[in-house]
């Protein structure tokens, strides 16, 4: 495609990523700026990275190949609630990760649901902690995002498609080679990139799971040279680290990735004549009821554990909502701005470093950008008097990767469908932006709006250190409590955060939703 | 009238050379076979390709180096003619103003242009509500209301029936009529040169040539369209 | 406030626009929660003091010593509240603490002779356990047991920091053998005390590394007696939470001020319950009615500040040697 026209200039776009880069690898240069004597790589760095690349590699593999099937099945299987059971399975990714843990545990610790059952035949307990519980955990969390990526790719199939392949009769193996298998080449590699640098950074359930400090992962190790050592140095190196590995495993999903599209439909709604045989009816049955049950019992136990402590809370903790949903509402529509140029730049073709500034947001460690924000800040102006904008740009360019993965594939399509035809209209810029690229991108961007503003509202990220006793979010007032030994009220907190955080996805989803499948 | 100058298009791996006149207020069909390069020659003159070589120029005026959507010219798709988030009026409404911000004047004229191809008081609908004929329909009332010198068609009618392709065929002959322009339109069908066609513009071997009368084109065909039209 | 007031403006924060002088104290976050002692310090506070007090809340106390650290001579704070003894030493290195001149009745096991820093609280560290266990009462019989108990890291937390030097006190050499004899028993290592407390509440492990004082928060605030604390033979490692002024603060004479309230009764009266620490001078109250109830250690540990910071490093590879295992 290269040499085409567009209707749609890439630089916006070229200028939000270098806004994007700015901010990721500016702070990282402001920490190794402040460093003094910094020591080099160690053996234990050596065995974190080992750690740290085993666990991401093996939960992406998992959380994607599960996604699969599990993606397929809700996109031919129609039943009631299954929009809410959509809907719900996105909750775990936007959990604070303490909230998240405990109610893991809740189902697969020790003292567990799970243990109990197996205790009511004489079985031993679940040993849930080492490499597998990271993973299970790790699972918890990406299941749900590979899922609606995935499931994502199935919805950009039209509707013409479908129809086609069942006027040929396909069956499951011609579904697979028609349709599936060239979806899953374009949509699966993106995924797995994304959960392996969302792991890739993970630091407190990977130590919490994985039973001690042979669980150390690179972030652990930033952790330390921060606040152990401060020796920034060390941090500004690992967090390098971070970001290449980071940025490679994004270049090797880029590269991977390739295929093309299924080109668009007419809008028609999507009806599916596949699939009708018992054998993939049970299958399908089968995943549902499996991912509903892993992911849905963790839920249950933390709504359960929050309900009693609902009704005591105080009003500084509804003030911290407050404060919690204008952080997500700001994020998210910083997010918008910074995301629908940059995919817009990613599609026109004119640029791949946008797509790669998109995907370092994930591998960015919160406590460089934090620190390095510090750094840039103090000197001119009052680090916790811009509590409320730092954090809300720094939700937003870590919610970048996924919006990125959502918007790109369908803004290739609109510039590859209605390219030729608004440019020959003499449709270009703002009147292209308008009345094609948004409107036809307008699901796409309800759930990256969504997911954002979930993602913004459960995140701790750098208010801890910005923030002030006059703004506190909510995960940041839930981490208070329970530091304050009121675990009831903190997991009431939680609850009330989660129903913010679904609300707010649910409401900016919904509000996107354009294919009409019932 | 129309000049492509000595021009050579690169279109991924092959080219094409086109050095030809097609004069003002013509309908020329461009017939040859498949992947000669067609749709490679009617992208050229749309401005969707740029030309490696030679220049094209309207009315002595050179286009060579203008983006699409400034040059004097209006085209169809095979398909993707709509958008089909939009109405109808819409989609016809693009042709005038893209910003689709419209005077009543403009208005009233999306009006005229919908009844002129019957389809008064369907501007509300979407696409989807429509039937194939219906869609092309609308796109030339989209070409209606763009009121461009020349009319560039890459077989846009290929998926309707004989009947309604005939149809379409003599309403862009009748509309092109009415507005002077100037049509080229790519098609495999010599019957659909020989309807509406004044001259055939011949694509094959890497090359554009320059166009002749459609009959007698087509009753006394050169070798490389001999061959395919399977005439042996 | 020294910085753009159209920023302070945006977050709806109010400005101090009198000519009531500000005193900054950077503390650590759970301090100026609203279930810390920060409210009640700051209201006492600016009773007496006719200033404004501003407690800022930056993280725990590693992390505060790292903002410190990172803001350097140009720091707003005019005092820093809530460095332990395993910190001061870095504290001190900085050059930007400047001494004070605060004297006291200390009511601390040891003797406070620290010309920097001012304490003002400290409790013992200890393993926390439901009140109808039988539990082990030292390290060797803990290894030996099927107890199981959830730490934290030394690397991200405070108490993670106090066993590891708690260990390295009572056992000093032999400290990698005890590692290894408990690292069975360890279910698993957790980022903060949030999370390892909470484990433990869910029934997770039989015993939470916490303080002494952490039963007295479930006797006196929520009437349950069902907490205990372990109390160990080899005696229990301190922690001492200390303040001190900033050298370069443009408000020294209220720091003093404030350094010296905070060994006052209005102060100290409040750490007990917010805080769920000993306060470092009793109060004239006395103690709190719950906290006579707590296991009082037989021994108390605590590294001086400098042989603290000369052991951490080693006593930290040996605790990652023997749980990486």
């Amino acid at each position: 495609m290269a040499g085409r026209a567009q209707p749609i200039s890439a630089f916006p776009g070229i200028g939000a990523a270098l806004v994007v880069a700015a901010l990721i690898l500016g702070t990282l240069a402001a920490v190794a700026a402040r460093a003094e004597a910094g020591t080099g790589f160690g053996v234990s760095d050596w065995a974190a990275l080992r750690f740290t690349l085993t666990q991401a590699s093996l939960s992406a593999l998992l959380s994607v190949g599960l996604a699969i099937p599990v993606a397929r099945a809700l996109a031919r299987r129609r039943f009631p609630g299954r929009r809410l059971l959509i809907a719900l399975l996105g909750a775990p990714f936007i959990l604070p990760v303490i909230v998240a843990i405990l109610g893991l545990l809740a189902v697969f610790g020790r003292a567990g649901w799970l243990s109990s059952l197996l205790g009511l035949f004489g079985l031993e307990p679940v040993q849930i902690y080492g490499l597998h519980g990271v993973v299970l955990a790790h699972v918890f969390f990406n299941l749900p995002l590979a899922t609606r990526l995935i499931l994502q790719g199935w919805q950009e199939i039209p509707a013409e498609r479908f129809r086609l392949a069942a006027q040929l009769n396909a069956g499951p193996l011609a579904m697979w080679q028609l349709l599936e298998a060239p979806m899953l080449r374009r949509a699966a590699p993106g995924a797995l990139a994304v959960v392996f640098a969302i792991c890739l950074s993970s630091f407190a359930v990977a130590l919490t799971l994985g039973g001690g400090p042979r669980a150390t992962t690179i972030e652990l190790a930033i952790y330390q040279a921060f606040r152990f050592d401060f020796d920034l140095g060390r941090a500004a190196l690992l967090s390098g680290l971070q970001l290449g590995l980071t940025g490679a495993a994004a270049l090797v999903a880029l590269r991977v990735s390739a295929g093309e599209g299924f080109g668009a439909g007419l809008d028609r709604a999507v009806q599916r004549w596949d699939g009708h045989s018992r054998f993939s009816r049970g299958l399908d049955m089968f995943w549902i009821f499996l991912s509903a049950a892993f992911l849905l019992l963790p839920l249950a136990a933390i709504v359960l554990a929050g309900l009693p402590g609902l009704a005591a809370l105080k009003g500084t903790v509804w003030q911290a909502a407050g404060n919690s949903i204008l952080v997500s509402g700001f994020s998210t529509v910083i997010l918008l701005a910074l995301a629908l140029p940059m995919a817009a730049a990613v599609a026109a073709g004119r640029d791949g470093m946008t797509e790669l500034a998109g995907i370092l947001g994930l591998a960015a460690s919160p406590l460089v950008i934090g620190t390095g924000l510090f750094i840039l800040i103090h000197p001119i102006a009052d680090p916790f008097a811009l509590a409320l904008p730092v954090t809300a740009l720094v939700n937003a360019v870590m919610a970048l990767p996924f919006a990125m993965r959502i918007l790109v594939p369908r803004a290739r399509e609109v510039l590859g469908r209605y390219g030729r035809l608004s440019l020959s209209l003499d449709m270009q810029g703002w009147a292209f932006v308008r009345h094609v690229y948004l409107p036809r991108m307008r699901a796409q961007t309800g759930f990256a709006a969504g997911l954002a503003a979930a993602l913004s509202m459960g995140d701790l990220g750098v208010v801890a250190l910005f923030a002030d006793p006059d703004f506190a979010t909510l995960p940041l007032q839930i981490y208070r409590l329970m530091g304050a030994y009121r675990m009831e009220a903190a997991a009431g907190a939680a609850l009330l955060l989660l129903v913010l955080s679904m609300g707010a996805f649910w409401i900016l989803d919904r509000g996107g939703r354009w294919h009409a499948e019932a | 009238m129309l000049k492509l100058e000595n021009c050579r298009i690169i279109n991924g791996g092959f080219a094409v050379e086109a050095d030809l006149a097609v004069a003002p207020g013509v309908c020329a069909a461009v017939i040859g076979p498949s992947g000669a390069g067609k749709s490679t020659l009617i992208e050229a003159i749309a401005g969707f390709l740029p030309v490696s070589r030679g220049g094209i120029s309207w009315n002595g005026a050179d286009l060579t180096a203008a983006p699409p959507g400034k040059r004097p010219i209006a085209m169809l798709f095979q398909d993707g003619n709509l958008f089909p988030h939009l109405t109808v009026a819409q989609n016809v409404a693009l042709g005038i103003h893209a910003s689709l911000r419209l005077a009543d004047a403009e208005r009233r004229q999306v009006e005229e242009a919908l009844a002129r191809v019957g389809l008064a008081d369907m501007g509300n609908r979407k696409p989807a509500a429509l039937s194939g004929g219906q869609q092309s329909r609308v796109a030339l009332a989209r070409v209606l209301v763009q009121g461009r010198d020349l009319l560039l068609l890459d077989e846009p009618f290929a998926a309707l029936g004989p009947a309604l392709k005939a149809e379409m065929l003599d309403l862009v002959a009748e509309l092109a009529r009415e507005s002077g322009a100037t049509v080229l339109m790519v098609s495999h069908d010599p019957n659909d040169a020989r309807r509406i066609a004044d001259q055939v513009v011949l694509v094959a071997d890497g090359r554009a040539h320059a166009p002749q009368q459609t009959t007698q084109m087509l009753d006394n065909p050169p070798p490389a369209l001999r061959a395919y039209l399977g005439m042996a | 406030m020294k910085h753009l007031a159209f920023a302070a403006g945006l977050l709806g924060a109010s400005a101090a626009f009198a000519e009531t002088p500000e005193l900054t104290v950077y503390t650590y976050d759970s301090f100026v929660s609203d279930w810390g002692p920060g409210p009640a310090v700051e209201k006492a506070f600016e009773e007496v003091c006719g200033c404004d007090l501003k407690l800022v809340g930056a993280g725990d106390g590693a992390a505060l010593l790292a903002r410190i650290k990172l803001e350097g001579e140009r720091s707003d704070a005019d005092v820093v509240l809530g460095l332990d003894t395993n910190l001061t030493a870095a504290a001190k290195e900085t050059g930007l603490f400047a001494d004070h001149s605060v004297s006291a009745d200390y009511a601390l096991p040891v003797e406070w002779t620290d010309a920097t820093f001012v304490p003002y609280d400290w409790g013992y560290f200890a393993f926390v356990h439901n009140a109808d266990a039988t539990v082990p009462t030292d390290f060797k019989t803990l290894a030996d047991s099927d107890t199981k108990i959830v730490i934290q890291d030394p690397r991200s937390s405070t108490p993670g920091l106090g066993l590891l030097l708690w260990v390295k006190a009572a056992y000093g050499d032999e400290a990698p053998a005890v590692w290894k004899g408990l690292s069975d028993n360890v279910v698993t290592v957790t980022k903060g005390w949030s999370e390892a407390y909470g484990m433990f509440l869910e029934g997770e492990a039989d015993m939470v590394l916490s303080y002494t004082t952490s039963p007295a928060y479930h006797l006196i605030a929520e009437e349950d007696g069902s907490k205990a604390a372990a109390a160990f033979d080899e005696g229990h490692y301190m922690q001492v939470e200390v303040a001190g002024k900033l050298a370069n603060s443009d408000q020294s004479e209220l720091a003093d001020q404030f350094l010296a309230f905070m060994v006052s009764d209005a102060f100290q009266s409040i750490i007990p319950t917010t805080n769920w620490m000993y306060p470092a001078v009793i109060p004239a109250t006395g103690l709190p009615e719950g906290f006579e109830t707590l296991v009082q250690p037989g021994k108390s540990l605590l590294l001086s500040e400098t042989e603290a910071a000369d052991v951490r490093d080693a006593a930290l590879g040996e605790w990652l040697d023997a749980l990486s295992q």
